[in-house]
């Protein structure tokens, strides 16, 4: 089974990915590519990840995600992961690996309210 | 069956670590990895380990089964389930016969924190389990094992 590519949406002025499951090293090289492509074509200044059904983050996955908000960052967007599980917020600070320097929220809602701050009120 | 009470120093067939089930699974491509932290998180879960240990178990069999594929060019992995004074246990061996790690105190520090980290995957996972074993010898291969047991026993649930 491969799993098809993550669907990237634009609400607003805002773009919204949800991350299910399993990411594999093939979809996330794939998403952070979209990811890109998306921001440049829609000019979006900000960009939710939404993590609450995403089942595991080892390093991998933390690294995809950290570099796609770094990425983000240099074309002047604005990205917040939403929703982290507990068990994987305590599992990623155990591990030594905290997502330093990542907006975090405790949900969709509250996440766009924070890319709304961020980037002045959106369209 | 009635356990006795849990008194220290009291050392009877209860404190035996007995082997419940073995499973051995190849590491030989992505999909394969996805394989394996599937059947420990379906381990995990059936034998009553929480969220947070379920997590920490699916995790670090993650990082160290990428660690096979990436660094020891594959290999493979066993999962044993394990119990012992009444407490259900996952042992899981990582197995490969890659060029091995030259600096295994530098590697467990975290210290080869390169952007592809061996570091990161090796030293985190030693934090999420209860115990963490490492062999490498250059040339001959790494072998880890690590074993993580649920919170409490179920005698006293």
């Amino acid at each position: 089974m491969r799993p098809g590519p993550i669907p990237i949406l634009q609400i607003g002025g805002v773009l919204i990915a949800a991350i299910q499951g399993e990411l594999s090293d093939s979809v996330a090289e794939r998403f952070q590519r979209d990811v890109l492509t998306r921001i440049e074509s829609t000019g979006c200044a900000g960009l939710m990840l939404e993590i609450s059904a995403l089942e595991l983050v080892d390093t991998y996955v933390a690294r995809v995600l950290a570099d796609t908000a770094r990425m983000a960052r240099l074309m002047g967007t604005t990205t917040v992961v939403a929703g982290m599980r507990p068990e994987i917020a305590a599992t990623l600070v155990q591990m030594g690996y905290d997502l330093d320097g990542i907006e975090a929220a405790l949900d969709a809602d509250h996440g766009l309210e924070l890319l709304r701050a961020r980037t002045g009120g959106g369209r | 069956m009635a356990w006795s009470s849990s008194a220290p120093g009291l050392v009877g067939d209860a404190d035996v670590e007995r082997v419940l089930g073995t499973h051995t699974l190849p590491v030989s491509c992505e999909a394969d990895v996805i394989v394996v932290r599937r059947a420990v998180r379906d381990l995990a879960e059936a034998h009553g380990f929480d969220v947070f240990a379920t997590a920490a178990i699916t995790t670090a069999t993650s990082e160290l089964s990428r660690n096979v594929l990436t660094h020891g060019g594959g290999g493979s992995t066993t999962i044993e389930e394990v119990e012992q004074g009444g407490r259900r246990g996952l042992r899981i061996s990582f197995v490969d016969e890659g060029p091995g790690i030259k600096d295994i105190e530098l590697a467990l520090s975290g210290g080869y924190s390169t952007r592809r980290s061996l570091g990161l995957g090796l030293s985190g996972s030693r934090r999420l389990v209860d115990d963490f074993e490492l062999q490498s010898e250059p040339g001959v291969g790494t072998r880890v094992r690590i074993t993580k047991w649920t919170r409490y026993s179920r005698r006293s649930a």
